[in-house]
């Protein structure tokens, strides 16, 4: 048995432990709360965010309604926690679909180089050459308020953040004169990508990846807001806020609730996202 | 100056291909809302020119033949996008009046809005990131970190929300929707401007301060410029460039926000107008104001590229 290879070059730099930053602790213990009451509050609670109680309409919370009831009389806490499963699902599907393809194309535009670069590159400048929102709208617009065609909208613009990222790091790294020597020892490229590569592409992507969820969660909201996303009588954030906002006079307790719960999450995914600055 | 020259072209050219894109884009998403319509297209013009009493099958297919609704997709594509390339909007399915007219009027009102939000967010960002950037890790630098990375996590249209529920609702500061006199345009600006300030402060702070830490601030120091005349002649200078590149990462944001914050003030601008007719199903009037928003961000881009060329003489080689 002769040495493997990695005994000998290591990889490209000593692996960096990632030091979590006590804000970015905050941001993914907040992270976790909100997946947890996703996940398992509706069960927990036990009500249903569609059923109506037209005598019981705009209530303060009680025992039954612990934040209270809507214009409709639904229950406040189960119908956030409804919009919650929508919103992080959402958002977590694309970054898988956006996410997936992203970098796996950005890894390949690096390696090959060429044609095949220059092609992807313009593909992923043609998608930027619109406001990222405005193709989201537009593509929603094609099948109004059907949850698929958000989705897919959101996860067609959020691939090219990946993809970018991922391009432009691993043009550096497999320059680098480690990876030459890995290179010349005969290491294929799979033991390329997983010595070289992924350390150090790894925590950035995770970075891109909570940013991008944030623009999702964000997005669908946003959309609900003005009508032409998720419709009604889904329980989605933003569709909540348009519900709500004519009784701000009445309850402005109720209108507050899916802004701060909106707010929450984007905070959450930011500071787990740990860069202090993004476009 | 002819390499400034050739490289103004070089900008004008990569953001003319931009525009094609946008053009194309807006195009094609434009052909397939109109495809994607519930219903036969033929049946639904016809009804629309004959009155549903005096419609037909016969008349359904004379529509068919005439506007060529039988061709292969393809083909119809091909004839959208080049009577769009003609600059031929059409007319509003809504409103009955050119898309064009429609959007003259809309565009100004959006520019209006765009200016306050921009003018609102350097009131607030170039100060404090000043300040910040000239005594890194002191406690209004550290305030101003905190209060951004809260802002930031506000959507805008959740801000637009909060901000009426305060000032308009609360306190009867500022009109809460639509367009009388300048005082609509207080809380719309704030709301996009607060957004826009909350990252662009820390891109002040963090170009001033590395501006303080350069080797040639010392320089100009040690050769006896007072700390006045180095701040204003050289760290400003060089501080300006990156804020000015960034106001250009800005204009997504500022586009973006300006579609979803003049619906939440019912602004009579084009983004209300694209929501509206995404509403309505107003497809010309849905492609009108999406390509002229996005024409406008290759535009404004174009002028951010130039800008940087004329602040840094680096950039005109480059």
């Amino acid at each position: 048995m002769t040495n493997h290879p990695d005994m000998i070059m290591g990889t490209s730099q000593p692996v960096a432990r990632v030091r979590l930053s006590p804000s970015r602790m905050l941001g993914l213990g907040l992270m976790a709360l909100l997946a947890i009451a996703a996940i398992g509050g509706p069960a927990l609670i036990g009500g249903d965010p569609a059923k109506q109680s037209l005598l019981h309409t705009l209530e303060g919370p009680s025992p039954a309604h612990p934040l209270g009831t809507d214009n409709l009389g639904r229950d406040m806490a189960s119908r956030l926690l409804s919009g919650a499963q929508l919103s992080l699902s959402l958002a977590f599907l694309s970054v898988i679909t956006a996410g997936l393809p992203g970098t796996v194309l950005g890894v390949a535009a690096a390696w090959f180089g060429g044609w095949p670069d220059r092609v992807l590159g313009a593909f992923a400048d043609a998608v930027l050459a619109l406001p990222g929102l405005l193709l989201v709208l537009m593509l929603a617009a094609i099948s109004p308020g059907s949850w698929w065609a958000l989705y897919a909208g959101i996860s067609l613009t959020l691939w090219v953040e990946y993809f970018r990222y991922t391009r432009q790091r691993a043009r550096i790294v497999l320059a680098e004169p480690a990876v030459e020597a890995s290179r010349l020892l005969g290491l294929g490229p799979w033991l390329l990508i997983r010595r070289h590569l992924i350390p150090e592409i790894g925590p950035g992507l995770l970075t891109v990846a909570a940013f991008g969820a944030a623009t999702a969660v964000t997005a669908v909201a946003a959309l609900g807001f003005v009508s032409v996303g998720i419709r009604p009588p889904t329980a989605e954030w933003g569709v909540m806020m348009t519900e709500l906002l004519p009784y701000w006079r009445e309850a402005p307790f109720l209108i507050l609730q899916p802004v701060a719960c909106l707010v929450l999450t984007v905070l959450a995914l930011h500071l787990s996202a740990g860069g202090a600055r993004r476009p | 100056m002819r390499s400034f020259a050739r490289s103004f072209l070089a900008a004008l050219a990569t953001r003319g291909l931009q525009a094609v894109i946008v053009a194309v884009i807006v195009g094609v998403v434009s052909f397939a809302m109109m495809q994607a319509l519930p219903g036969d297209a033929a049946y639904r013009i016809a009804a629309g020119r004959y009155g549903y009493d005096m419609m037909d099958a016969a008349a359904a297919e004379a529509v068919r033949v005439e506007l060529g609704l039988d061709r292969p997709a393809l083909v119809q594509l091909w004839s959208w996008l080049t009577t769009l390339a003609q600059f031929d909007l059409g007319i509003s399915a809504v409103y009955g009046t050119p898309v064009a007219d429609e959007i003259a009027t809309q565009l100004g009102y959006t520019m209006l809005l765009a200016a306050g939000a921009v003018v609102t967010s350097l009131l607030i960002a170039l100060p404090l990131g000043i300040a910040s950037g000239l005594n890194p890790g002191g406690a209004l630098d550290r305030a101003t970190l905190g209060v951004s990375i809260f802002l930031r996590a506000i959507p805008a249209f959740a801000l637009g929300v909060v901000l009426v529920l305060v000032f308009a609702v609360q306190l009867k500061l500022f009109p809460v929707a639509g367009f009388k006199s300048f005082a609509n345009l207080v809380l719309p600006s704030l709301t996009l401007g607060l957004g826009l300030a909350s990252v662009s402060n820390r891109v002040v702070r963090d170009a001033v301060a590395d501006a303080m830490n350069a080797d040639w601030r010392l320089f100009a120091r040690t050769k006896g410029l007072s700390a006045r005349m180095t701040l204003w002649r050289h760290v400003l200078r060089n501080a300006a460039l990156p804020v000015v590149t960034y106001v250009g990462v800005q204009l997504a944001y500022l586009i973006e926000g300006v579609v979803i914050v003049e619906t939440v003030f019912a602004w009579p601008g084009i983004g209300h107008a694209l929501v509206h007719a995404i509403f309505g199903r107003d497809i010309a009037m849905v492609q009108g104001t999406a390509l002229v928003l996005g024409l406008t961000y290759v535009a404004l881009n174009l002028i951010v590229d130039l800008a940087c060329r004329g602040i840094d003489p680096r950039e005109r080689s480059a």
